[in-house]
Order: structure tokens, then C-alpha cells, then sequence
């Protein structure tokens, strides 16, 4: 009876597992095919029927793609202006999501939302003739300081939700004690927040890196981020699918790692609703 | 809800005078700098939009008051009205589909089998994958010729499509990217949604003899319908902004066929530099977006989800 029963759980386990294996195949079919086209030579990607595996490796596509196509220094604007627009989010960010969750000041909390779900364009027409008439196109600046329309709410927004539901007692205790609110902040609050900060970083890391609409209006041709330059590639001559998909990989490859890696933390930002700003 | 937080807020500022200062921090100090911040990037941009709304102003040529010109322009304009219907369209597709395969595989992550946290970890990836490389990606794989998807079409006997480069299939096609990328985020809210259903009725529904899908439709399904809701909401707002994966593969293309407001918009701002125009447009799209999310929340809000579901 109960071999029965244990016989039919584990038929039933198998049978869950097939399903579930088909509903990601899309997904790992998609990125296999990916790295398949990103080191196949052109003549193979043009065969029909398609060819998976290459008979020789193109690495040659990635090479292309860091020497003819400038990708070194893409990726180090990206790196730039993805390490500035969240580092300074974060700086601002944490602070103000403190001040707001003691403070409770809901209308604070409603203008960021309201943020958004407003279109990343509407920021960009404003923002533009601003840099042009402050002379600043051409410089990594205005995508830095643009990016902060996406991190910076989803900073704020996560750290709110985050010091609402850490315990007062112990910085009343503080304070009481003779500590500043900058001193109950710094030693209480802050420590007891790392947690709610790497979420908010990663996930602010994550939109601002794949951030795609803000570069094609503000970057110039030594300012490009990765997102831009991928797209750039299409209208580059003739289009070759190797390399670009070569470039699409190491676009994509750090926000993926990083996935991985830091699902839980990526799980728990995403279901407290700050989803992608911009 | 908000005026009543203030006012509590200014209360505590008012006890500071009587009471020793310590015992009511002061916290706008904290909130200033991204007050200021703010106000530089999200504010001024809101209101400097509505100030360019209500002027004539093409980029490198001098800006004259329009009054409502704009706003007139764009009630009789086609192509806008024409954007308006293909934004309807790509966003109740793109809510819709990915609500039902999200909240399916949601039910299939929510049970025990075995490499389920690896699986779900890889069912995740789409979405926090750079649009615009996936993007380029699907538009080789939409290949009339050499594109893989009609080589595997063809494995199951069903002809060649043309995908994007048909004025017809190009948004159900763009739904496919889209539902490939977002599905993950609502199977992750309806898992939160599960992980907080009670196992009693189920007992007790079982005792009663209730099939698989009685156990769904009147157990779980209830239960879940605000988790769906928030799905809904989030969901909306994203797919009526959507903006890399359409620019990226199509520009709007074939013609204007998936021409979206939000790339319509685009063109008008940076395409023809008709800064004025756009800027009306860029109101008029806020102003609907703000609706749909007020709509969406009221919904969610007044909602008793039990009666809806049972009727």
C-alpha cells in the first residue's frame, strides 16, 4: 500500500520534472543558439538547414568584435557609467529610503512610483536640450546623470520597503544613549540594512547596465555604451551574424553571471515591485 | 491616507520643541539630497515637457507659444491615433499570454521535483538579460530564409512565416520576445502568492473528492487573484512603454505597422527634432499611462476577489 502510494509520488515528480524541462526549454534553446551563431564562420551561418555545432570554432568573431568594433572601450563606458549612476544612487539612495520609511512620508513614496511608470522618453526630450545647452554631449556625463532616473527609485523604493520592517527599539535605545540621528543611522540602522542594500544594488546594476534608449540619444561615437554599441553594429556595412552575435554575448554575459549568482537577492527586489525603471 | 502621514509627520516635528530633541530625530536631513536629485531628473523633466508641449519648437529654430496647438495637431493626426491602436494591441497580448504561461509555470515551480531551484533559475534569465542583445538575436532567428525558427516550422510540416518583415505578423511576432522575456516575473509574483496559500482546504477538498482542476479553479485560483492583479498592474505599464526590443528589431516597421506610441514618440523627438510635438505626445502618453494604473489599481482595490472568481 504505501510502496503503492511512494511509487505513484515519485512517477509523479518524474512527470513534474518533463513539464517544467519543457517550459525552459525556450530559454536554453534560445542562449544555445546564441553561442552557436556567435562562433559559427559566415558561411555556416547562411546554411540551410541550420548548422548547431560548427565544424571549426569562429573565435575569430569575438576577436572582430573587441578589435574592429572598439568593444574595449564600449565596456568601459558601460562600466563607468553603470558603476557612477548606481554608486551614487546608492549614496543618496539608502539615506533618503531611511529618512522616507521614518519619516512616512507617503507622498515621497508616490512620487516615486509615479517616476516609474513614466516613460524613460519623457525624461530624455527635457534632459537632452538640457546637456546640449550645458554643453556636455560628448562627455559620459549625461548618460551618468540620466541613469539616475533608473537607479535611483528603485534605490529608494527597495530601501523603503526594507527599513519599514527593521525593528526601532534598538535606535531609540541609541539615541536615548545620546547618539545623532546620523550616528543611529551609520552604526544601528545601516548595519542591520546590508541585506536590503545588495538587492537594491543588484538590481539597480542590472537596469542601468542594459539601459538602451537614454545611450542611443546622448552617446556619441566614443561614448557609446555596450547596449548602443550592439545595436550600432547592425548599421555598421554589411551585417555579419557571428560577430554579431559574439557581441550580443558579451553584452548580455555579465547581467547573466550576475543572475545566477544573486538569484535570491534579484527574486526578493523584483516581487517588492521596483521593477525596471526608464 | 498620504495627508494624514504629513500631518502625523508634523506633529513629531512640532513635539521637538517641548520634548528633549534626541527622542524625535530629525530625518529630512536624510531625504534632502535626493529630494534635490529628484527634482533635477524626474520633476524638472515633467514640468519643462508640459512647457515644450504648449510651443512650436523644431530643434535649431526659435520656439513661438502654440497654446494648444499641439494637442489639436495630435487628436487629427493618423499616424498617432494609428500608433494608439498598435500600442492597444501589443499590450493586452503582452499582459495576456505571458499572465497564463507565467501562472502555469508558477504551479509547476510551486511543487517538488527534483532540479527544480536550477530550473527555475534558468526560467529566470530572460528577464534580467539586455533587451536589446536578445533583441538582435530574434530578428536572425525571424530570418524568412535562413532564420532558424521557420527550419524548425518546417521539421512539423507548417510553411515558411515572415515574422517581423510582415505588416500583419510583425506584432504577434514582437509579443513572442516579449512573452519570452517577461513571463519569468509573473510566474516569481504568483510563486509569492502560492508559498502563502493555506494546505487545510486542500485536505478537505480532497476528503470531498475534488478533482485537480476543482482544486484550482475554486481553492487556488481565489486565492491568487490579487497576486494575478499585481501581475496585471506591473505588467501593463511595462509592455505600454516597451521600447528596446520594437526599436531594435522592426524601428516601427514594416511601414508603420508596429509603430507604438512610445516609438512614434521617439521619431518625432529625435528623428525629426519636432520637440514640441513630441513633447505633447510624451503628456498625452504619461497622462494615459497614469489612468491605466489608476484604473488598474481602483480595480484591484475595490475588488472582492472570492465573488469574482465564483460567480
Amino acid at each position: 500500500m504505501t510502496r503503492r502510494l511512494m511509487k505513484r509520488k515519485t512517477l509523479d515528480r518524474i512527470g513534474l520534472l518533463f513539464v517544467a524541462l519543457v517550459m525552459v526549454s525556450p530559454v536554453v534553446l534560445f542562449f544555445i543558439w546564441m553561442i552557436s551563431l556567435s562562433l559559427k564562420y559566415e558561411i555556416e551561418n547562411g546554411a540551410y538547414p541550420p548548422i548547431l555545432i560548427p565544424e571549426n570554432f569562429a573565435w575569430t568573431n569575438y576577436v572582430q568584435v573587441f578589435k574592429e568594433n572598439n568593444f574595449f572601450l564600449y565596456f568601459w563606458n558601460s562600466v563607468l557609467v553603470t558603476g557612477a549612476a548606481t554608486l551614487l544612487a546608492l549614496i543618496i539612495g539608502v539615506p533618503a529610503g531611511y529618512g522616507i520609511a521614518r519619516l512616512k512620508a507617503e507622498r515621497a513614496a508616490i512620487v516615486i512610483m509615479i517616476a516609474r511608470m513614466t516613460p524613460g522618453l519623457s525624461f530624455l526630450i527635457p534632459l537632452f536640450l538640457l546637456f546640449q545647452w550645458m554643453n556636455l554631449l560628448g562627455t559620459l556625463w549625461p548618460q551618468i546623470i540620466i541613469h539616475l532616473v533608473v537607479t535611483v527609485p528603485i534605490v529608494v523604493w527597495i530601501m523603503i520597503g526594507y527599513f519599514e520592517t527593521t525593528p526601532m527599539e534598538l535606535e531609540e535605545a541609541a539615541s536615548i544613549d545620546g547618539a545623532t540621528p546620523w550616528q543611529v543611522f551609520r552604526l544601528v540602522a545601516l548595519p542591520i540594512a546590508k541585506p536590503g542594500i545588495v538587492v537594491a544594488f543588484i538590481l539597480a546594476l542590472i537596469f542601468s547596465w542594459n539601459n538602451f534608449v537614454f545611450g542611443i540619444v546622448l552617446a556619441s561615437r566614443t561614448t557609446r555604451t555596450l547596449p548602443v554599441a550592439v545595436y550600432n553594429m547592425l548599421s555598421f556595412e554589411q551585417v555579419s551574424w557571428g560577430p554579431l552575435a559574439a557581441a550580443a554575448l558579451i553584452v548580455t554575459l555579465p547581467v547573466l553571471v550576475l543572475t545566477l549568482f544573486a538569484q535570491k537577492q534579484i527574486v526578493a527586489g523584483l516581487t517588492a515591485g521596483a521593477v525596471k525603471g526608464g | 491616507m498620504a495627508s494624514v502621514s504629513i500631518e502625523a509627520a508634523a506633529d513629531k516635528r512640532g513635539v521637538k520643541g517641548s520634548k528633549p530633541a534626541r527622542l524625535a530625530p530629525n530625518y529630512w536631513p536624510f531625504v534632502v539630497p535626493a529630494l534635490i536629485v529628484i527634482g533635477a531628473v524626474i520633476v524638472f523633466p515633467w514640468v519643462f515637457t508640459l512647457w515644450m508641449s504648449v510651443h512650436s519648437w523644431t530643434l535649431g529654430q526659435e520656439q513661438t507659444f502654440a497654446g494648444l496647438d499641439n494637442y489639436i495637431r495630435l487628436a487629427t493626426d493618423f499616424r498617432f491615433w494609428e500608433s494608439l491602436w498598435h500600442t492597444l494591441i501589443f499590450t493586452v497580448l503582452a499582459v495576456v499570454v505571458p499572465l497564463f504561461l507565467g501562472t502555469l509555470a508558477a504551479l509547476i515551480f510551486d511543487a517538488q521535483f527534483p532540479l527544480r531551484g536550477f530550473l527555475r533559475g534558468v526560467f529566470v534569465m530572460p528577464m534580467m538579460a539586455t533587451p536589446v542583445a536578445i533583441a538582435l538575436v530574434w530578428t536572425m532567428m525571424f530570418h524568412p530564409q535562413l532564420g532558424v525558427l521557420n527550419y524548425l516550422l518546417s521539421l512539423v510540416g507548417i510553411g515558411p512565416q515572415e515574422w517581423i518583415y510582415n505588416r500583419y505578423s510583425v506584432i504577434p511576432s514582437l509579443v513572442i520576445v516579449e512573452t519570452w522575456q517577461w513571463t519569468p516575473l509573473i510566474m516569481l509574483i504568483v510563486l509569492g502568492g502560492l508559498a502563502a496559500v493555506p494546505r487545510e482546504p486542500y485536505e478537505s477538498a480532497e476528503i470531498d473528492g475534488a478533482n485537480a482542476w476543482q482544486k484550482f479553479r475554486y481553492l487556488t485560483l481565489p486565492m491568487i487573484a490579487p497576486f494575478l492583479m499585481i501581475g496585471v498592474i506591473i505588467r501593463s505599464i511595462d509592455a505600454i512603454k516597451s521600447f528596446d526590443i520594437i526599436y531594435a528589431m522592426t524601428q516601427g516597421g514594416p511601414g508603420t505597422a508596429s509603430e507604438t506610441i512610445n516609438i512614434y514618440l521617439y521619431n518625432t523627438a529625435f528623428s525629426y527634432y519636432d520637440i514640441g510635438y513630441g513633447s505633447a505626445m510624451a503628456v498625452i502618453f504619461f497622462v494615459i499611462i497614469i489612468a491605466l494604473s489608476f484604473v488598474l489599481m481602483m480595480v484591484r482595490a475595490r475588488t472582492n476577489w472570492s465573488d469574482v472568481v465564483d460567480r
